[in-house]
């Protein structure tokens, strides 16, 4: 942990940081882009953090002492180092508990990102819970991660998929969402914040209304829980999916919550060491929940990261964050009103700090060349979401998405670069 | 602040993106092919024109694209009237070697139009940009596959 947010940590983490001190914690944003021999480049802004985000010093340097002092397999040895590899790899799963109020360690899956989680709970939850003519609801926001296992699985036992539709303004449509809440929907699958619209969905009321109909409740939180606390007994979700790469943490592993009576009745997903409690060629029993859906040697040095970097998001506290980035989302959406022909797509009032825009006569790839020469790193394309897409008439957008380190300068950067690409192009 | 990327971005360019020639589905055409750059969202269909002795009488293209897809699409659709099969399968080799390698790796693709070539040099910035390479390219793959594709009539 920095002194600064050892700080924070005794002093509560509703105060506002200082940002320029917690810039410092990421390395790389002190690099510039484009240098040339001769010529300084252009100091990084990184508005790309909900693809990816960068890593604090003290989650490299988790990974890296954990490598050079702890290493071992886990739960596979009696010696000290596989103990202490097993205790902190399993720390995580603690810190990852906590991180979601879930009420236990019992609750949380280790996968290799989202898109693993979401797979896992089509494959073991679908198939055993999920019969031809049932469907699983999902909404017209939903990155792709959350739509191809469900057609995947439709095509293997011929369950339908439903969708609940977007409004204009990009928020959910919760009046057809309550209709569509039929008999045959045994799963609603849908984003608590969409990656593209920056969309935050009203997931308790999701919950509450599904729940009221007997349906079982998932929640993408991919991005939610990477720009604000979440309070998955609070939400009251069934399973409640995060990917540590967006979180700050390293990339090759994610979390998957499960309600502890749903884990235990489902069957494994893949086969292997570590999942199992005895093995003949006749038989084999499985381990408990959540250990029974880690087939072979887990993502170690990825979990240790992964718990450091919850320490550091916690530390320098989940609604410290959320007001930062919701200043940051406030100034930005307000300096880009004065820009001519730029749109922006997700203007609905809860919202994180995610901006997908399009611009009069310049295509977003252009935009996204234009910029990264600026210095400015977005994001252009789909992102993955192409029905979204298809939704509000854009082939593609190009989107500035902030994170806990971004800063009003940078806003500027982004705005001053936005207005010199339209002169460009102009 | 974008002064590098006039190479890229060249009036020429500048002037296609904005006012595409050949643009838009013909009333008449034999062949046509769609091209996909999923990387982006850009989508773009090119029609062709067959003479009975298979060469290209005409060429028009239509969809969305960034600048660079766009201005080399129209560049195409310019420079590819008239020309035998032959002679679009060698512009569009030495195309893909002028946007994908270094000038001492290109490989012998056939005789060339070189004045027609000369007209595609001004996409040559794009090899400094490799993900913008098939932005470049995205029109000359369709215009490949619709000349080896199925003849298609015109539904008008
Ligand atoms: C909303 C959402 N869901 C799922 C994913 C998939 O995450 P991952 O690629 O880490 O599995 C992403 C990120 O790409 C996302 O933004």
């Amino acid at each position: 942990m920095s002194s600064h947010a050892a700080v924070r940590a005794a002093i509560g983490d509703n105060a506002p940081y200082d940002v320029m001190r917690v810039r410092q914690d990421f390395p790389i944003l002190s690099r510039t882009v484009h240098d040339k021999p001769g010529r300084a480049g252009k100091p990084l802004v990184y508005l790309d953090s909900a693809a990816s985000a960068q890593k604090p010093r003290q989650v490299i340097d988790a990974m890296k002492r954990f490598l050079e002092e702890d290493y071992a397999n886990v739960h596979r040895g009696v010696h000290f180092l596989s103990q202490r590899s097993t205790d902190l790899y399993e720390a995580t799963r603690d810190k990852a508990a906590a991180f979601l109020n879930a009420p236990s360690r019992e609750h949380i899956v280790f996968t290799r990102n989202a898109t693993e989680a979401f797979n896992l709970v089509a494959q073991s939850w679908g198939r055993a819970n999920l019969k031809a003519g049932d469907a699983v609801l999902i909404s017209g926001m939903e990155h792709h991660a959350n739509i191809v296992p469900w057609q995947l699985l439709r095509d293997q036992i011929g369950i339908a998929l439903k969708v609940v539709p977007v409004l204009d303004d990009g928020s959910l449509d919760m009046d057809a969402y309550a209709d569509l809440l039929t008999d045959d929907v045994k799963l609603v699958a849908i984003t608590h914040a969409s990656n593209v619209l920056g969309t935050i969905n009203p997931a308790k009321e999701i919950a509450r209304l599904a729940h009221a109909r007997g349906k079982t409740v998932l929640f993408d939180g991919s991005q939610a829980a990477v720009h604000g606390p979440v309070d998955v007994r609070a939400i009251d979700a069934d399973f409640y999916i995060f990917t540590g790469h967006k979180l700050y943490g390293p990339t090759g592993i994610g979390v998957l919550y499960g309600r502890k009576e749903i884990l235990d009745r489902m069957p494994p997903y893949q086969g292997g060491g570590d999942m199992i409690s005895s093995v003949s060629f006749e038989e084999t029993v499985y381990r408990e929940a959540p250990y029974r859906f880690e087939a072979g040697t887990p993502p170690i040095i990825e979990g240790v990261g992964l718990g450091a970097a919850i320490d550091y998001v916690t530390a320098l506290g989940m609604d410290a964050i959320h007001a930062h980035e919701q200043r940051l989302l406030a100034h930005a959406m307000d300096r880009l009103k004065d820009v001519d022909g730029l749109r922006v797509l997700g203007t609905a009032p809860a919202k994180a700090a995610i901006i997908s825009f399009t611009v009069e006569g310049i295509h977003p790839h252009d935009i996204g060349t234009l910029l990264d020469r600026a210095g400015v790193a977005v994001r252009v394309g789909r992102h993955c979401a192409e029905p979204l897409m298809d939704r509000f008439g854009v082939g593609a957008t190009a989107r500035a998405s902030f994170g806990l380190y971004n800063t009003e300068a940078e806003v500027e950067t982004l705005v001053e670069a936005v207005k010199a690409t339209k002169s460009f192009f102009g | 602040m974008f002064d590098d990327l006039r190479d890229l971005y060249q009036e020429v360019i500048l002037d296609h993106g904005r006012n595409p020639r050949n643009f838009g589905r013909p009333d008449s055409f034999n062949r046509t092919a769609k091209g996909d750059n999923p990387m982006c969202g850009d989508k773009i269909a090119v029609y062709l024109t067959l003479a009975p002795d298979g060469s290209i009488q005409d060429a028009h293209f239509d969809g969305r694209g960034c600048a660079i897809s766009q201005a080399s699409a129209s560049l195409m659709t310019e420079i590819l009237k008239g020309k035998s099969q032959a002679e679009a399968e060698a512009l569009f080799g030495h195309f893909h070697d002028m946007c994908t390698k270094d000038d001492h790796e290109h490989t012998d693709h056939g005789p060339v139009d070189e004045e027609a070539f000369e007209k595609l040099q001004v996409l040559s910035g794009v090899r400094e940009f490799p993900m913008r390479v098939k932005c470049a390219t995205l029109a000359w793959h369709a215009m490949n596959a619709a000349l080896h594709g199925e003849e298609k009539t015109s539904t008008e």
